[in-house]
């Protein structure tokens, strides 16, 4: 074998070659989806059993301004899907962490944040397939898109992006804690809080005084009720700004200290 | 002189600490192109920080290191596609196969689709992984893994090749292997550095050794010069009974050694054990047995031991290198790697 250094690889200089770097970890993240299918299985699994459990078994006990629960839940169930798609950005991250894939990865010249990159964007392909799926499921039980078209595809991409942010937030906590059982741990109390301090099953205004503060204006709350204004043709700009601060604000300052963790090591 | 194309790889008094503890302690090194620095210390010695500075995962405290003359932490994009890294924990990815593997590597080297595959297939030959090559890794080996991890530090042919304990947890057959390909690479031209426990495997493969406990240097030089520091072999007999065993003493201090004043048996009367520590061990061994024989003494064993890793640590430090060990690592067993025995 010769060992001419002339064959070691080019330094990424360029926007293409990085751009390139993102794409091939992104089609390596890709192929693992396709190599698992249980973990997209149990991404779609999940939000079934909330549309069943609130759709059937708690729905009929809850009452919701306009009286449709289905049209209340679903959108609900549509961010939550994503939320938890973001959320599995921590265990294979975390999991690439301690296989040490990731320090090999970071000895290559690869572009820094192409490996970052690739994983949350191979997530929001993910996401983006329980979505659809979701979105069928949905149809399939009743519910029906009542906005315009402009709106049902604005609310899809608020969806997919909020998401996408959530993912860079859970690059973060991955990235802090360096071990998939600790990644998911640490991300379920956050989520859990989420999820249910908020106006996704429930009405905000049934909740006590003290919690109905946080569960208005918190990220997941604002989101599903911009989804859900503009899914059911409402009026939805006083939701849809509030939501588009949250996913930059969140996108902004997790990409920052992600890329700024990844790099230090 | 980090200036000179000579040295590729060079450290001074680099540093690191994570709170209180200390995992390097101004370290110096040097490592002349197309020669293999062995690093030989036991768990906790700081071996791994060391390869982390090393490879840019991480910036020392304090102090400078330079890869084929540029700065690990100023000049990381500059070191980078110039080292393979291959480590104790295979990274490699277990759900894809072994040629997918090779070829996500290349693509992140940026080496072109066709040159890639031809560059895996290649190694995939080389390691003797044709067979398994469309296999998901996770159905591989240990030493399948291994061998694929160090195949994956090679796809861009680096000139450097950072071996971080490549065969700590390799069956004995699997460790020859990874050896016999190391041999290769250095035969045409690469220069390594390896981290081990075993002094074994430094033997075979270095050049030039670095002890290192506590984070620190504790010796350098050649295993030669390791070994006379460690007065050589050890020729260790057991007499077959009590009766005849200080004439047994009395033949073994007066074995030949050829460097000067004879260095005395230890003693274990019990065990009717005899322990000559030996410059010249298949010297000292062939005149014991022909000795021995003469005199009518019976063995119940004789056996030649190179020094181990426990050895050097006894005569470096005063203490072994389990001892050294943190609690929480995992307890080598006692001299078997490292030790070869010879009857």
């Amino acid at each position: 074998m010769s060992t001419s250094p002339a064959t070691a690889a080019s330094r990424p200089t360029s926007i293409r070659t990085a751009a390139g770097d993102i794409l091939a970890v992104t089609r390596r993240n890709v192929v693992h989806l396709w190599r698992t299918p249980q973990l997209l299985l149990l991404s779609i699994v999940q939000p079934i059993m909330f549309v069943v459990l609130f759709g059937y078994v708690f729905g009929g006990a809850i009452q919701v301004p306009g009286g449709d629960y289905l049209s209340y839940l679903v959108p609900a169930i549509f961010v939550q899907t994503v939320l938890f798609g973001g959320a599995s950005t921590a265990l294979g991250l975390a999991t690439d962490l301690k296989g040490g894939m990731i320090d090999r990865m970071r000895t290559l010249p690869v572009a820094r944040s192409a490996v970052l990159a690739g994983r949350t964007t191979a997530d929001l392909l993910r996401s983006a397939m329980a979505f659809a799926v979701m979105i069928i499921v949905g149809t399939l039980i009743g519910f029906r898109f009542h906005g315009s078209a402009g709106a049902t595809i604005l609310g899809c991409l608020l969806i997919l992006a909020f998401g996408y942010a959530f993912s860079w937030l859970f690059v973060v906590i991955a990235l802090a804690v360096k071990d998939p059982e600790a990644a998911q741990t640490a991300g379920f109390v956050p989520l859990f809080v989420l999820v249910f301090a908020s106006s996704a099953f429930v009405p905000v205004e049934t909740m006590p005084q003290w919690l109905q503060g946080f569960a208005t204006h918190q990220p997941f709350s604002v989101v599903v009720d911009a989804a859900r204004a503009l899914f059911n043709g409402l009026p939805a700009w006083e939701h849809v700004w509030p939501a588009l601060v949250w996913i930059a604000g969140i996108l902004v300052v997790s990409v920052a200290a992600g890329v700024g963790m990844y790099r230090r090591g | 002189m980090t200036g000179s194309m000579d040295v590729m790889i060079e450290t001074r008094d680099i540093s690191k600490r994570f709170g209180s503890t200390v995992a390097l302690a101004r370290v110096s090194l040097q490592v002349k192109g197309g020669r293999v620095l062995g690093v030989l210390g036991p768990n906790g010695a700081g071996k791994t920080t060391l390869v982390r500075v090393l490879t840019t995962l991480m910036a020392p405290d304090s102090g400078s290191a330079h890869v084929a003359g540029h700065d690990v932490v100023r000049d990381a994009a500059s070191v980078r596609p110039l080292i393979g890294l291959a480590g104790q924990y295979a990274a490699v990815d277990e759900n894809l196969t072994g040629r997918e593997n090779l070829e996500f590597v290349g693509q992140l080297y940026h080496i072109p689709r066709r040159e890639r595959r031809e560059r895996a297939q290649e190694i995939l030959q080389k390691f003797g992984l044709v067979d398994t090559a469309d296999r998901l890794v996770r159905t591989y080996s240990g030493g399948m893994r291994r061998r694929l991890d160090l195949g994956a530090s090679l796809v861009a042919r680096p000139p450097i090749l950072i071996l971080d304990e490549p065969t700590t947890g390799l069956d004995p057959r699997s460790r020859v292997d990874l050896w016999r390909s190391v041999e290769a690479l250095v035969a045409d031209g690469t220069t390594v550095l390896l981290t081990t426990q075993y002094l074994e495997e430094v033997d075979r493969l270095a050049d030039s050794i670095v002890v290192i406990d506590r984070g620190a240097v504790i010796a350098h030089g050649t295993a030669d010069e390791l070994k006379d520091r460690l007065g050589g072999d050890r020729l260790e007999m057991v007499v077959a009974t009590a009766a005849r065993f200080a004439d047994a003493v009395e033949i073994a201090s007066r074995l030949p050694d050829g460097s000067g004043p004879s260095v005395a048996p230890v003693l274990d009367a019990a065990q009717r054990r005899i322990t000559v520590p030996t410059r010249h061990g298949t010297l000292a061994l062939t005149a014991a047995i022909r000795s021995l024989d003469e005199a009518g003494i019976a063995l119940e064993n004789i056996s030649l031991h190179r020094p181990s890793l426990d050895d050097v640590f006894l005569a470096l430090t005063g203490s072994t290198a389990e001892d050294r060990a943190p609690a929480d690592a995992p307890r080598r067993r006692r001299g078997l790697p490292a030790r070869r025995s010879r009857s």
